[in-house]
C-alpha cells in the first residue's frame, strides 16, 4: 500500500477532526458521534467494495481502521445514559482479519519514561486500549513493565485531560491557531528565529529531533532547550565530563556480579529500570545459580536499597566522598578523605577487585556529573566495559540545551524580553523550573506563549496559546529506549478529544508544512532508514514494536583524566535537604493519576501526599515522633521545612534507615493545576529547589509548627510492636545463602501446619487442574507495578484520601514492608500479599448467603451479585485480603472511565466484598483457547496480570497437580512456605524464602540476625 | 399475715399486705384505662420519640450511601452494629428466662415483673434486628436471601455459616417471645374489655382478648399453654446467646476462637438483662407507685441473680486470660496481652471495673438494699456488658494475624447516632407498653394473694 492509498483514511481523520472547529468545546463523545455519522466517514463504512481494497492486507491500516470504526461505535453507546441515541449499527461488510468481537487484540507500541522508551504491547478490546504490558521482543521492557507504564492507561482516560483548543481562555480551532503560528513565524524567519524558543522535555523521538532540527536549520537563531526536572541530563554530562562526548551508559547486570550503586534507584526509577530489573533478579534466582551481590550508598531508602546486602545511609553530600573512596581503593588517582566508611569501603572495595570484569557501578542519575564520571573510571578500572557496562550515543538531540544552565539561559533571556515566541511542548517549566529562575513570572515576558500538554497545567494556564497534547497511545510517532533501540508509536485509538494534536502537528505549526500529518511525518523520516523494501520493514516495525537494526553499536571510549578526579566540594555539615522525584508520583507529572496517588509509597506505605522524610535520629533530635495510628489515619506532626528564606510544611515522616542530618523531599505535589485528583495535595518541594541544590542543598533548618495533621498510610506506623510481631510470627523468612546452603530445610521449620486430616468438612477433589501460585521475596523489591496491574486489570476503584486513612483501600493487592533489627540501620523486607485461596478458607465457612465459594480448580471465587456485605468472611481471613465497597467507590458515570474498563472483570457496586480472583477471567480466556485447539492448557499460558507485570519474575502462577509445571516445582524446593499455615488455611499462595548473598567481610546492617523473618 | 413491715427484704412478701382480687385489679388497670395522661409520660414520650428519630436518619443515610458513614473498616469490619447487637440480644434474656425458666421452676416472685421483663425482651429484639439487617451493605436484599427459599436458581444459604444460624435463632426468639407475651396478655385484655370505659377500647381490648370468656376450660387450656410455651421458650434462653457466641467462636480469630464463648454469653446475657429490668422497675414502681407489686424483695432478688451472673461473667474474663496464658498458642497470648495493655486497654479496664468489681459491692446487703445504689449499678453493667462486646469485637479484630494489616477503630457520629436512636426507640415502645397495656400481669398477681391460697385450701 502506498502513502496516496492511505491518504483518504488520514484524510477523513482530519476531517473529522477539524469538522469540530469549536469541538472543543463539545463533550468528546458527541465530536466522536460525529465522527462516525460524518458524511465521508459513513460512505466509507458503508461502501461494500472499499477502493483501497488493498488496506485490508496491510496491519498498520487495518488497525487503524478498526480502531476508528471500533471507537466510534463503543463511544456512541455511551449516550444512552443521556437520552435515546440516534444508533447507526454498522456490520463489517467484511469481517476484519483476526477481529473477534469479545476478544482482546494486542498491539505493540511505546510508551515513554522522561521521553525514553518503553516498548508495550497494549491490550485493545473493539477499538478500546484498556491495559498495557510489556512488550516481549522489546529489550527495554522483554515483557515485563513498571507501575507507570501500568498507569498510563488511567493517564490517557483521565477525565481531566485538557480538551480544546484554548487561546488566552478562549476556545479556538486548530485553523486559527496555524493561522497565528503562521504570522508569528513569518516575522520570526526575517530575523533568523532570533525569538523563537523552543521548550521540550527529553526528546528521543528521531522523527521530533529531524523535525525540530529542520525547523531550527531555517532559523538559525532560534534555540532550542530541554528541562526534565529528574531527567537524565546529568548522566549525559557525567559522560561528557568523563570522554569528551555525551553518551549513555547501558548496563548488563546478568553479568555483574558485585554491583554497587551510588545513591542511585536503578531498579525502580528511570527509564531502564525495568529491563535492569529483570536482569538483576535473574541473577537472584536461589536455585537457578550464584546469587549476585549489591551495595547501596544511599540517604533515602529506595527499593534498591531495601534489597541491598549492604546499605550505608550517608548524607546526599557525602555520596561523591563515597564515590571517591572506592574510586581511590582502587588506585585511581583521587582524592579521598578516610571517613566513618573507610572500613565498609575497603571490604566493598577488595570484593569489586575480586570480580573485576564482572563488577558494576552504578551512579544516581540525580548524582552530580562528576560521580558519574568516577562511576565511568571505576568502571573502566574494573574493566566492566564491554562486559557490565556499554556505551551509546545520546539519545537526544545534540542541538538541545539541556540542563539548569540552559534553563536559566532561557529564563534570562525572558526576563531580558528577547523571546518572541517560546514553544513549551510536553513540559511544565512554571512548576518544575529551579525556584530562582520565577519561571511563573518571567514566561509572561514571551510575546506569545504556546503550551502544548495532555492537562492545561501550570503553565499551559499562563499561555497565550494552548493546545491539548494527544496522548502516546492516540498518536503516531517514534521514540529511542535508553539502549538506543527505536519503536515505531502507534495509535491505539482516535484522539479521545478532538482537539488534541500530536507533537508533530503542534510543532510542524512552525513550519512550511503545516499540514503533514505525524504519520506521514514518522513515515517520511523512517523511508530512507529501513532498507530497500520499506513497506514490508514498515509493517514489521509497526508490528513488532521495535525497528530491528536500528539499536547503535556501543561507543569505544576511554575516560579522560580531568579536574573531576579531584574533589572540589567541601564536606557539608549540618542539616541537609534532599530532593528526590516521588516514587509514584515522579516529578508531578503523574499527579492526576488516582492510581498512583492512591499506590502506597515503598517505603513508607503513604498514599496522596508527600510527607517530609527524616531518620529516628534526626527527628528524636528535633522532638518529633513516630505518627500515631488512630482510626481516621495516622496522626503525625507539622513541620516546615526552611530553605534560602522560602519555607515548605508537611508531615513530619520517620523513616528507619534514613540519613541522619538529612531531610528528603519528594518532588510532585502542592499542584494547582494538575486536575481534580492531583490538585492541592502535599507541599511543593519545587518552591525550595534551586539550579544550585537540585538534588541537595545544605542550610536547610526543620521548625516544629506544634499541629499534627493526619496522613493517609496503609500499613501501621513504624511500631516495634508490630514488628516485633512480625518477626515473631516468621511471615517473612529471611537466611544468607550462606546458612541457606547449610540447612535447607530450616525455611520450613519456622512454620507448622497440621494434619490435613484436621478439618471437620471433606477435602476438595481437584480432578484437572489446581491454580497455585509462588511469591519469591529474593526477587521482590516492592516496585509495586504488580499492585498498579492489578488495579488497571481488575476494574479496582480509586477510593480517595480519606478513605484509604480509614483504612478502606480496594487494592487487591498490597506488598507489606517490614523492618529487620536496629532501627537506623534496618533490612528491609517485602512481601507482596494476594488472596491465598486457600484450601480451608476461613471466608467460605462463614459466609452465610455462600457469596464466596471454593471452584472444582481450587480458587477461592467471589460471587458479587450474591455478596450481601455482613464482612463476617474479611473479619475471618486471617490475610485481611478482603476488600468491602463500603460506599459506591466505582466511578459510574465518567464517560471516559467506561471506556477505560477491562470488560471482561465486573465492576462492583456498593456494599459488595471483593478480593484477588487469580486473573480468573485469563484463566478463562485461556481455557476456552486451549479447548478451541483440543488441547491441554499448557504450563506458563496462564498470567495473571501481577505476574506479566513483575520485572523481577518473582511470581509464578500455574497447575499445582501437574508436577512438571514451574510453580510446582518452585513449591517442591525447600525455599516454599506458606504463611499462617498454623491455622491449617492451606495456602495456595506460597513464597519463596527471602536468601541474600552478604559479603562475609562485613557484618551486614539489619541482617544479622535473618532467622527473624 | 403478718402485717408489721419486713426489715429484710429477702424475706419480705412478694406482693404488699391488705391487697384483695379487686384492688390488684383496679391498681394496675387504672394504669391502662386512665382517661388522662400523666403530663410526666407525654414528657417521657416526647423525648423518646424524638431521640428515636435518630434511627429514621442514619437508616435513611445508610441507604442512600453507605455503610461508609460508620467506622467499620478493614481488618474491624465490625463494629457498633454487631456490638450494640449483641448488647439489645443480651438485654432480651432476663425477659424470657424470668418468664420461662422462673415459671417452670415456680418462682412464684416472678409475676409481677415477667410481663414488662418480656416486653423488654420484645422490645429489645426489635433494637438488635435493625442492626444485622442494616448493617449489612445490601440491606434490601441482605432481608431475604439469608432465609432458605425455594428458588429457580436453587441457591441456599451456606448452612456452615453461624450467621445463618443466628437468622434462625433470633427469628425464634422472636417469634416464641411475642407469641408467649401476648398469651401471657390475653387474659389481662379481657379484663381490660370488661373495664373498658369506652367502645374504641372495648373493641380492640376486645380483639385482643380473642373472645376470653374466663370459663374453667378457658383456664384449663390456657394454663397447658402457657406451660408448654414457657417449655418451649426455656431453651430458646441458652440456645440464643449460645448462637450469637457461636458468630465469634467460629472465626479463627484469636480473642473469637473460644470454647468457653457459650456458657459465657449465656451468663453474660442474663447479667446484662437483669441489670436492664432493674434499670426499668426502679423508677417504673416509684412512678406508677407499683411499690406492693415490685416489693424490696423483687429488687434484692433481682440483685442476687445479677451478682450470681456477674461472677460466672467474672469467671469467664479469668479463663480467657488463663487460657490464653496456659494455650501457649502465640496468637491468643498476644491477643489478650493486646486486650489489656494495647492501645484498647482502657476499654478493658473499664469493662472490668464494670462487671467484675462494681457489681460485687452487692454482696453488702446495706447496698443492695439501697435502691438509688442498685439503679447505679445495673446502669454500670449495663455500660459494662456494652464494653464487653466491644472489647471482644474490636481488640480481636483490630490486631490480628498480620501487622501489617493491623488498623484502628472509632464509632464515627452515625454510629452513635444509630445506638442512641436504638435507645430512644426502646424507650418509646416502653412508653406506650406502659400506658396501653398493663405492665405487671394481673390474673397471676392474683393468684399469689393469700386469697387465692386459702380457696384453693376450701376446695
Amino acid at each position: 500500500m502506498s502513502t496516496e492509498a492511505f491518504v483518504p483514511l488520514s484524510e477523513l481523520r482530519r476531517r473529522a477532526a477539524d469538522s469540530g472547529g469549536t469541538a472543543g468545546q463539545r463533550r468528546y463523545w458527541k465530536s466522536l458521534d460525529e465522527l462516525a455519522n460524518s458524511p465521508g466517514f459513513t460512505e466509507f463504512l458503508h461502501r461494500e467494495f472499499p477502493h483501497n481494497a488493498s488496506e485490508w492486507q496491510d496491519p498498520a491500516g487495518r488497525r487503524d481502521f478498526m480502531r476508528l470504526m471500533g471507537a466510534s461505535v463503543a463511544l456512541a453507546g455511551l449516550t444512552a445514559c443521556t437520552r435515546q441515541p440516534e444508533e447507526k449499527i454498522v456490520p463489517y461488510v467484511k469481517s476484519p482479519e483476526a477481529m473477534v468481537p469479545g476478544r482482546a487484540l494486542y498491539f505493540a507500541t511505546a510508551v515513554s519514561d522522561h521521553g525514553y522508551a518503553k516498548g508495550v504491547l497494549v491490550e485493545s478490546h473493539e477499538g478500546r486500549p484498556t491495559k498495557i504490558e510489556g512488550n516481549p521482543e522489546h529489550p527495554s521492557s522483554l515483557g515485563k513493565s513498571d507501575l507507570h507504564t501500568q498507569a498510563e492507561i488511567l493517564g490517557l482516560y483521565d477525565p481531566d485531560r485538557s480538551q480544546a483548543l484554548k487561546q488566552r481562555g478562549e476556545i479556538r480551532p486548530w485553523g486559527a491557531f496555524l493561522s497565528a503560528m503562521r504570522t508569528a513565524m513569518e516575522a520570526q524567519k526575517a530575523i533568523g528565529g532570533e525569538g523563537f524558543r523552543i521548550l521540550t522535555g527529553t526528546v528521543t523521538s528521531p522523527t521530533l529531533i529531524a523535525q525540530i532540527e529542520e525547523l531550527l536549520a531555517g532559523l538559525p537563531k532560534a534555540k532550542w532547550y530541554g528541562w526534565e526536572p529528574t531527567g537524565r541530563d546529568n548522566v549525559r554530562a557525567g559522560a561528557k565530563l568523563a570522554f569528551g562526548q555525551a553518551a549513555e551508559p547501558v548496563y548488563a547486570l546478568q553479568d555483574a556480579d558485585v554491583i554497587v550503586a551510588l545513591d542511585a534507584d536503578f531498579l525502580a526509577t528511570g527509564p531502564a529500570s525495568v529491563r535492569l530489573l529483570n536482569e538483576f533478579s535473574r541473577r537472584r534466582k536461589v536455585e537457578a545459580g550464584p546469587l549476585n551481590r549489591l551495595y547501596v550508598v544511599e540517604s533515602f531508602p529506595t527499593a534498591t536499597g531495601s534489597v541491598a546486602e549492604h546499605r550505608r545511609a550517608v548524607k546526599p553530600s557525602e555520596v561523591e566522598a563515597v564515590a571517591r573512596a572506592i574510586a581511590a581503593g582502587l588506585g585511581l588517582a583521587t582524592t579521598a578523605a578516610s571517613g566513618p566508611h573507610a572500613k565498609w569501603v575497603a571490604a566493598l572495595v577488595a570484593d569489586l577487585q575480586a570480580h573485576a570484569g564482572r563488577s558494576l557501578v552504578i551512579a544516581g542519575d540525580h548524582q552530580p556529573a562528576a560521580v558519574h564520571a568516577l562511576a565511568h573510571a571505576i568502571n573502566e578500572k574494573l574493566g566492566n566495559v564491554a562486559k557490565t557496562v556499554r556505551y551509546v550515543p545520546a539519545a537526544t538531540s545534540a542541538q538541545v540545551h539541556e540542563g539548569t544552565a540552559a534553563l536559566a539561559e532561557l529564563s534570562a533571556e525572558l526576563e531580558a524580553g528577547k523571546v518572541d515566541v517560546l514553544v513549551v511542548v510536553g513540559s511544565n517549566p512554571v512548576y518544575t523550573a529551579p525556584a530562582e529562575l520565577e519561571f511563573p513570572r518571567r514566561i509572561l515576558k514571551a510575546f506569545t506563549l504556546v503550551h502544548a500538554g495532555l492537562h492545561e497545567d501550570e503553565t499551559g494556564e499562563l499561555a497565550s496559546w494552548h493546545v491539548p497534547l494527544a496522548h502516546e497511545l492516540e498518536s503516531w510517532s517514534d521514540l529511542r529506549s535508553e539502549d538506543g533501540t527505536v519503536s515505531i508509536v502507534q495509535p491505539l485509538i482516535a484522539p479521545l478529544y478532538s482537539a488534541a494534536h500530536s507533537a508533530h502537528d503542534v510543532l510542524g505549526a512552525f513550519s512550511t508544512h503545516q499540514d503533514h500529518k505525524a504519520y506521514d511525518r514518522v513515515r517520511e523520516y523512517w523511508r530512507d532508514r529501513l532498507g530497500p523494501d520499506f513497506e514490508k520493514a514498515w509493517r514489521k516495525a509497526v508490528h513488532d514494536g521495535v525497528i530491528a537494526g536500528q539499536a547503535p553499536a556501543p561507543l569505544s571510549l576511554t575516560v579522560q583524566a580531568g579536574d573531576w578526579m579531584q574533589a572540589t566540594a567541601k564536606p557539608v555539615s549540618g542539616l541537609e535537604v534532599a530532593f528526590r522525584p516521588d516514587p509514584t508520583v515522579d516529578d508531578g507529572r503523574f499527579a492526576n493519576n488516582g492510581w498512583l496517588q492512591e499506590l502506597p509509597k515503598p517505603m513508607t506505605k503513604v498514599t496522596w501526599e508527600n510527607v517530609v522524610h527524616l531518620s529516628p535520629k534526626t527527628a528524636e533530635a528535633m522532638g518529633l515522633h513516630p505518627g500515631k495510628q488512630t482510626a481516621r489515619g495516622l496522626e503525625a506532626d507539622v513541620v516546615e521545612v526552611i530553605l534560602g528564606g522560602k519555607a515548605v510544611r508537611g508531615p513530619a515522616w520517620i523513616v528507619p534507615g534514613h540519613a541522619d542530618d538529612t531531610v528528603t523531599l519528594t518532588l510532585g505535589y502542592g499542584r494547582t493545576r494538575a486536575g481534580r485528583v492531583g490538585d492541592g495535595i502535599g507541599y511543593d518541594a519545587y518552591t525550595l529547589r534551586t539550579s544550585a541544590g537540585m538534588s541537595s542543598a545544605p542550610g536547610v533548618a526543620v521548625r516544629k509548627t506544634g499541629q499534627s495533621v493526619l496522613v493517609a498510610g496503609t500499613q501501621d506506623h513504624w511500631t516495634i510492636e508490630a514488628h516485633v510481631e512480625a518477626g515473631n510470627r516468621h511471615l517473612v523468612r529471611a537466611f544468607t545463602a550462606d546458612e541457606y546452603a547449610k540447612d535447607p530445610g530450616a525455611v520450613q521449620k519456622l512454620g507448622h501446619e497440621p494434619a490435613a486430616s484436621m478439618t471437620m468438612f471433606p477435602p476438595h477433589k481437584y480432578e484437572g487442574h489446581a491454580w497455585g501460585m509462588t511469591i519469591d521475596l529474593t526477587s521482590c523489591v516492592g516496585c509495586n507495578a504488580c499492585v498498579v496491574a492489578c488495579q488497571a486489570e481488575n476494574n479496582i476503584p480509586v477510593v480517595g484520601k480519606e478513605q484509604v486513612a480509614f483504612g478502606r483501600e480496594m487494592q487487591w493487592l498490597r506488598v507489606d514492608r517490614y523492618y529487620e533489627g536496629a532501627v537506623d540501620d534496618p533490612g528491609y523486607h517485602h512481601q507482596p500479599v494476594p488472596c491465598m485461596h486457600c484450601e480451608n478458607a476461613p471466608c467460605e465457612q462463614v459466609c452465610p448467603v455462600a457469596a464466596t465459594v471454593h471452584s472444582d480448580e481450587g480458587l477461592n471465587d467471589m460471587v458479587y451479585n450474591r455478596c450481601v456485605g455482613t464482612r463476617y468472611c474479611s473479619n475471618n481471613c486471617p490475610y485481611k485480603v478482603r476488600r468491602f465497597n463500603f460506599y459506591l467507590y466505582q466511578d459510574w458515570e465518567t464517560p471516559s472511565l467506561k471506556l477505560m474498563r477491562n470488560p471482561d472483570v465486573s465492576i462492583r457496586s456498593r456494599g459488595v466484598m471483593e478480593k484477588c480472583t487469580y486473573c480468573v477471567q485469563r484463566i478463562n480466556k485461556v481455557r476456552i483457547d486451549a479447548r478451541n485447539d483440543g488441547r491441554d492448557i499448557r504450563d506458563g499460558e496462564i498470567q495473571t496480570a501481577c505476574q506479566q507485570a513483575c520485572p523481577a519474575e518473582a511470581i509464578a502462577f500455574g497447575d499445582v497437580n501437574d508436577p512438571k509445571s514451574k510453580v510446582s516445582q518452585l513449591k517442591a524446593t525447600q525455599r516454599n512456605y506458606g504463611i499462617l499455615t498454623d491455622l491449617n488455611t492451606r495456602p495456595r499462595t506460597t513464597y519463596l524464602a527471602e536468601i541474600r548473598n552478604p559479603n562475609p567481610a562485613l557484618k551486614s546492617g539489619g541482617r544479622s540476625d535473618s532467622s527473624h523473618g | 399475715m403478718a402485717s408489721t413491715p419486713h426489715l429484710d427484704p429477702a424475706s419480705a412478701p412478694i406482693i404488699a399486705p391488705g391487697h384483695t382480687f379487686s384492688s390488684v385489679t383496679d391498681k394496675i388497670a387504672s394504669i391502662v384505662l386512665a382517661r388522662r395522661t400523666p403530663l410526666h409520660w407525654f414528657l417521657g414520650f416526647t423525648i423518646a420519640f424524638s431521640v428515636a428519630q435518630l434511627v429514621l436518619l442514619t437508616i435513611v443515610r445508610l441507604l442512600f450511601w453507605g455503610i461508609g458513614s460508620w467506622g467499620v473498616t478493614v481488618p474491624i469490619g465490625w463494629g457498633f452494629d454487631i456490638i450494640n447487637f449483641v448488647w439489645w440480644i443480651g438485654i432480651g434474656h432476663a425477659g424470657t428466662l424470668i418468664s420461662a425458666i422462673l415459671l417452670l421452676l415456680k418462682q412464684e416472685w416472678r409475676t409481677s415483673i415477667n410481663r414488662f421483663a418480656e416486653a423488654m425482651t420484645l422490645f429489645a429484639v426489635v433494637c438488635a434486628a435493625q442492626y444485622p439487617l442494616f448493617h449489612t451493605g445490601r440491606p434490601w436484599i441482605a432481608a431475604y436471601w439469608l432465609l432458605p427459599y425455594p428458588n429457580t436458581m436453587g441457591l441456599w444459604p451456606n448452612f456452615r455459616s453461624p450467621l445463618i444460624w443466628d437468622v434462625f435463632a433470633v427469628t425464634t426468639y422472636a417469634s416464641v417471645s411475642a407469641v408467649f407475651w401476648y398469651v401471657g396478655l390475653i387474659p389481662d385484655f379481657a379484663t381490660l374489655r370488661d373495664r373498658a370505659k369506652n367502645k374504641l377500647m372495648a373493641m380492640v381490648y376486645g380483639i385482643g382478648s380473642m373472645g376470653w370468656r374466663g370459663s374453667a376450660r378457658h383456664w384449663h387450656n390456657y394454663e397447658s399453654a402457657y406451660l408448654l410455651l414457657a417449655g418451649l421458650a426455656t431453651p430458646l434462653v441458652v440456645s440464643v446467646h449460645t448462637v450469637v457466641s457461636f458468630d465469634f467462636a467460629v472465626g479463627v480469630l484469636p480473642g473469637w476462637h473460644a470454647t468457653i464463648f457459650p456458657p459465657y454469653f449465656v451468663a453474660g446475657a442474663i447479667y446484662a438483662g437483669f441489670a436492664m429490668v432493674l434499670t426499668l422497675a426502679i423508677p417504673l414502681r416509684a412512678w406508677y407507685g407499683l411499690k406492693d407489686f415490685i416489693t424490696d424483695r423483687h429488687l434484692d432478688n433481682m440483685a442476687k441473680v445479677m451478682l450470681a451472673t456477674g461472677l460466672i461473667v467474672a469467671y469467664g474474663y479469668a479463663m480467657e486470660a488463663f487460657f490464653a496464658w496456659y494455650s501457649a498458642s502465640s496468637w491468643e497470648i498476644f491477643m489478650i496481652r493486646n486486650r489489656m495493655f494495647g492501645p484498647y486497654g482502657h476499654m478493658y479496664w473499664a469493662l472490668i471495673l464494670c462487671n467484675v468489681v462494681a457489681p460485687n459491692t452487692l454482696w453488702v446487703p446495706r447496698l443492695r438494699h439501697s435502691h438509688a445504689w442498685l439503679f447505679f449499678i445495673s446502669l454500670v453493667v449495663s455500660v459494662g456488658m456494652w464494653l464487653e462486646r466491644y472489647v471482644i469485637i474490636v481488640t480481636s479484630l483490630h490486631r490480628d494475624f498480620l501487622p501489617s494489616s493491623w488498623g484502628m477503630y472509632q464509632g464515627t457520629v452515625w454510629d452513635w447516632s444509630f445506638f442512641i436512636g436504638t435507645i430512644g426507640l426502646f424507650v418509646t415502645l416502653l412508653y406506650l407498653f406502659v400506658r396501653f397495656l398493663p405492665a405487671i400481669s394481673m390474673f397471676e398477681m392474683k393468684t399469689i394473694l393469700p386469697g387465692a391460697r386459702v380457696e384453693e385450701h376450701h376446695s
